[in-house]
């Protein structure tokens, strides 16, 4: 059965009042490697479907994996049954109307395999070699995922989406592993990867760091480049729930009632905004929700997705919404888009520029292990790796020892002294979830490294 | 005790795996595996007493790994049918195959003795996929209606996961695996003029059936009687002053500590590196094996896949290796690592102590971790006893934000609650704290552990690690502890307000 009969079938066996019912097909191939050699490798597929059904204000959600035709209709009916019990859905709304089907509703998927790597795997060996005559080692993961995924109503929607999703993440380590440096893009189909390019640009890393300053704890003028400025805005992109603010329960939450929409949370002309079309980073234009949350509606499946502002020229212009929290909140319907692009004024320049610009400061490399320590002011704690260099006089000058930081991507809005250019970039710590970001490097002039780290 | 479930048992297991070991050995393998399952889940979440989501998931399909000339090869298929099982094996050679040319460490296993067609299943009485989901969410919202009355908003979750696993290998071991296991947590959030603070039932998730929620391994009618007024009284904290304290840790909140400063630091791919682009390596490196000293004398650690109601407790695991006990830390000397097959052999450590796991049939088993427990004292104290040895410190209860570095030295940790300590007694609750160390400095700074009588057995169903992704359920047991001299920070100065 191919996955567009699948939702035409259990579209015909709902019962229930309304049905919506989303078939995800994936396959993904991987490479994982360390030390110059391979570790782990494989290829899988699944298929999953979600059946949402509707009984008046109540609504079942039953997925599951693998499913066979003999088994739909036992599927479809414990979704209907599950609506019937169940009490009424808060964010309960009317099914989005379909229009016409996608194009391409009636292809077939074409998965990826092991093959997507039959160009880039020699290319890696290639770059095995290098890093082993140069004293490096390298590690890393190179991964492929191709996700269609099949929506359709009993309202009318019959959309498609196929997402493919690739990155490859490079780490190189001296021969000792006392100095490491890390870099990682995101790619649609590995075709625009250059390994030996990547590698290059860590060996330079490496190079630095063998002039190791140690520096104690303190406030340091900080550079930190694409990669880390994606981990922390899409922190603060996730924690933007509309109903968490009008709770009262989040950074975005007025004193006294109401959320911050309006105010200006910048001083320099940023926009933090997504946008399905985005060139490059283009993600699915439409809602899927597989199960209702504080962030997403079942019954917002198909909702057509816009670019959105969240942040526009320094000032929170939109939150994070479902029907549901836009009705609670008095704000526009702006539900999460699957991609973040955060920009500043037009002539920002790029890292290189500022770095030269630079008379005594810090670049960072990535960040790591980020957690919310206070959600009041989405205090953040992290550590830095892979690098922390000395920027002296417009030029690095050494390596620096790794740091513990304690900042809000909130507060560090406000502060930020200058903004550059912006660059498709991959974020080190969420790129497992969210590959799809551009972002500036900016310059933080007394960025809070808590404590020292002895990691290397 | 339970018995496998007739609809898993009636899938074409053996006839899966015999097309497929079948296959690979045709093709020249050394080493062939087959492993099918069936993870099932659901989650459902209530906010202010009312659904606000749910979700009822499964991930059913099966993976072939082989060696062949040295090099692992790994695919997955969800068709059910000796045909498409043979052509997956067929797919794992070939990747085998591809991946030769990049391999320049050839893989051989640790031996294990064959378990021939064995049966496990863990311990628990009531399946919570039995349990109507009506009933469930009515049992929530009685709870949650309590918290309400002394909360602004309450948000209750219940994680119920039911695993189901068939391994065969080309030695003959063939075991057949089932396990449960269950998570409450309720959440009361609070405004007042000072801002909000919000506060979670501390009860452990475990292995354990839906009796956990009615009587059974956690008294919650207590918990939840005592959260509004534990709350109020943290909304009405002053902010701790930052400075170096005395510590008593309450388990709640040290297994989360031991889980990031022990149990990923004596993980031995971490050690060796092979997560070194990724979770990262440890500080703890295989030539200190014998020698490191890790903590205080009063540190005895071990690892084990056998406790009951472990969320990492197994029969065997995805190698085929029998569930195990075994020393990680003696008297404070680091003296053991967690392990699986391959390198096991490559230390020359002998029998693999069965740490290998995969979260999904669409995944290679990877080293995650055991159950790594903190030994009590026999003849130990109580809490009260510890605190009552303090002058100046804090009491730690529950688990909060945790952070640690890619070598696990440099670790910060916060809690639900904080109370100070005054001349051996408890003084109240303090605000904004977070507790700043390195792992060894931490560990030898514990000067006692507590007794039997403290001991908890804590855990988390999310502990992730390995590219593609991975989550791992684990448990921790631990006692009561103290420490010494500990830096505390104020976050509310962190932040620089």
């Amino acid at each position: 059965m191919t996955p567009q009969e699948m939702v035409e079938r259990a579209l015909e066996l709902s019962t229930t009042d309304g049905c919506v019912v989303l078939v995800d097909e994936e396959s993904t191939a991987n490479l994982r490697f360390a030390g110059n050699t391979l570790t782990t490798n494989g290829v899988a597929r699944s298929s999953r479907l979600t059946v949402i059904s509707i009984a008046g204000q109540g609504v079942g959600v039953v997925s599951r994996a693998a499913v066979r035709p003999e088994q739909l209709a036992d599927v479809v009916a414990a979704a209907d049954a599950t609506a019937r019990d169940a009490q009424p859905a808060e964010d309960a709304r009317p099914l989005v109307e379909g229009g016409p089907a996608s194009a391409g509703w009636d292809a077939p998927v074409t998965p990826t395999d092991i093959e997507v790597f039959q160009s880039f795997a020699p290319a890696l060996g290639e770059a095995f070699a290098a890093a082993k005559a140069g004293g490096r080692k390298l590690y890393g993961f190179a991964e492929h995922t191709l996700t269609s995924t099949f929506l359709g109503s009993s309202t009318g929607l019959r959309l498609r989406h196929d997402q493919p999703t690739g990155r490859l993440e490079l780490n190189a380590k001296s021969a000792d592993l006392k100095r490491s440096a890390w870099t990682g893009v995101a790619t649609r189909d590995f075709t625009d990867v250059d390994v030996a390019v990547l590698d290059a640009s860590l060996a330079r890393r490496l190079d630095w760091a063998k002039n190791r300053v140690d520096l104690p704890a303190g406030r340091y003028e900080t550079l930190i480049p694409p990669s880390a400025v994606a981990d922390l805005m899409v922190y603060l992109f996730w924690s933007a729930q509309a109903r968490d603010a009008v709770d009262g329960r989040s950074v975005f939450a007025k004193p006294g009632g109401g959320t911050r929409v309006g105010e200006r949370l910048a001083t320099l002309p940023v926009t933090l905004a997504s946008d399905p079309a985005a060139s490059g980073i283009g993600c699915a234009p439409f809602v899927m929700a597989h199960s209702s949350s504080r962030e997403s509606s079942v019954f917002d499946n198909g909702l057509p997705l816009a670019a959105t502002d969240w942040i526009k020229d320094g000032r929170l212009e939109a939150l994070l919404q479902t029907r549901y929290s836009a009705e609670l909140s008095g704000l526009p319907v702006t539900p999460a888009v699957d991609n973040l692009i955060m920009k500043g004024p037009e002539d920002g320049r790029s890292l290189e520029e500022m770095i030269a610009s630079t008379e005594h400061g810090l670049l960072l490399t990535c960040l790591w292990y980020i957690r919310e320590v206070d959600p009041q002011t989405l205090l953040l704690t992290g550590l830095t790796r892979d690098g922390v260099y000395l920027v002296e006089h417009g030029e690095v000058v050494g390596e620096v020892n790794n740091f513990r930081f304690n900042e809000s991507p909130v507060d560090l809005l406000g502060r930020v002294t200058e903004i550059g250019a912006a660059e498709q970039t991959l974020a080190r710590e969420w790129g497992d979830y969210f590959t799809r970001t551009v972002m500036p490097a900016v310059r933080v002039p007394d960025f809070n490294m808590s404590t020292v780290s002895q990691a290397s | 005790m339970r018995q496998i479930d007739a609809d898993f048992l009636a899938l074409p297991l053996r006839r899966l795996a015999d097309a497929a070991l079948q296959r690979a050995r045709e093709l020249g393998a050394e080493h062939a595996d087959f492993r099918l399952e069936r993870v099932r889940a659901e989650t459902l979440s209530l906010y202010d007493t009312r659904l606000e989501g749910a979700s009822d998931a499964d991930d059913l399909g099966y993976a072939v790994r082989v060696v062949k000339n040295g090099t692992w090869g790994f695919a997955s298929g969800i068709q059910l049918t000796p045909e498409a099982a043979v052509r997956v094996a067929e797919q794992a050679v070939r990747v085998a195959e591809v991946s030769a040319p990049i391999n320049t460490e050839p893989i051989e296993l640790a031996p294990e003795p064959v378990h021939a067609d064995v049966t496990w299943v863990s311990d628990y009485d009531v399946d919570p996929f039995e349990v109507p989901s009506a009933d469930k969410v009515a049992l929530l919202a009685d709870w949650s209606a309590g918290l309400l009355k002394g909360a602004d908003h309450v948000s209750a979750r219940l994680l119920q996961v039911k695993e189901q696993k068939f391994y065969a290998d080309t030695a003959g071991t063939v075991t057949t695996q089932q396990r449960v296991r269950v998570h409450p947590k309720l959440n009361a959030m609070k405004a007042s003029a000072s801002g909000f603070d919000d506060m979670s039932t501390i009860a452990p998730p475990v292995g354990r059936g839906y009796e956990y929620l009615t009587g059974t391994g956690w008294d919650w009618a207590a918990e939840l009687a005592k959260l509004p007024e534990l709350l109020a009284e943290k909304l009405a904290a002053p902010s701790v002053e930052a400075g170096d304290y005395d510590l008593v840790v309450d388990p709640s909140n040290l297994w989360l500590t031991i889980h990031e400063s022990i149990g990923h630091a004596t993980e031995l791919d971490r050690a060796l590196g092979y997560e070194a682009a990724y979770a990262g390596t440890s500080f703890a490196t295989f030539d200190q094996l014998g020698e490191l000293v890790y903590g205080s004398s009063s540190m005895n650690v071990t690892g084990d896949r056998t406790v009951t109601h472990g969320l990492a407790t197994v029969g065997f695991d995805d190698e085929g290796v029998q569930g195990q006990s075994f020393d990680i830390v003696k008297d404070g000397v680091l003296v053991g690592y967690q392990l699986d097959r391959r390198m096991a052999l490559m230390k020359g450590l002998g029998r693999s102590n069965g740490c290998a796991f995969a979260d999904s049939p669409g995944h290679m088993p990877i080293q995650r971790m055991a159950n790594v427990s903190l030994a009590p004292d026999p003849d130990g104290p109580a809490t009260e006893e510890l605190i009552s040895g303090v002058e100046r410190g804090l009491y730690i209860v529950g688990d909060k934000s945790w952070s640690i570095d890619m070598q696990r030295y440099n670790f910060q940790f916060t809690g639900q609650r904080a109370y100070r300590i005054s001349h051996g007694r408890l003084a109240g609750q303090v605000r904004d704290f977070a507790y700043q160390a390195t792992t060894t400095d931490f560990w030898q700074s514990m000067e006692a552990v507590g007794g039997p009588g403290t001991y908890v057995l804590g855990g988390a169903f999310n502990c992730g690690k390995g590219q593609p992704g991975q989550v791992a359920p684990v448990s921790h047991g631990c006692p009561s502890a103290l420490f010494r001299r500990v830096r505390i920070l104020n976050t509310v100065q962190e932040g620089g307000k």
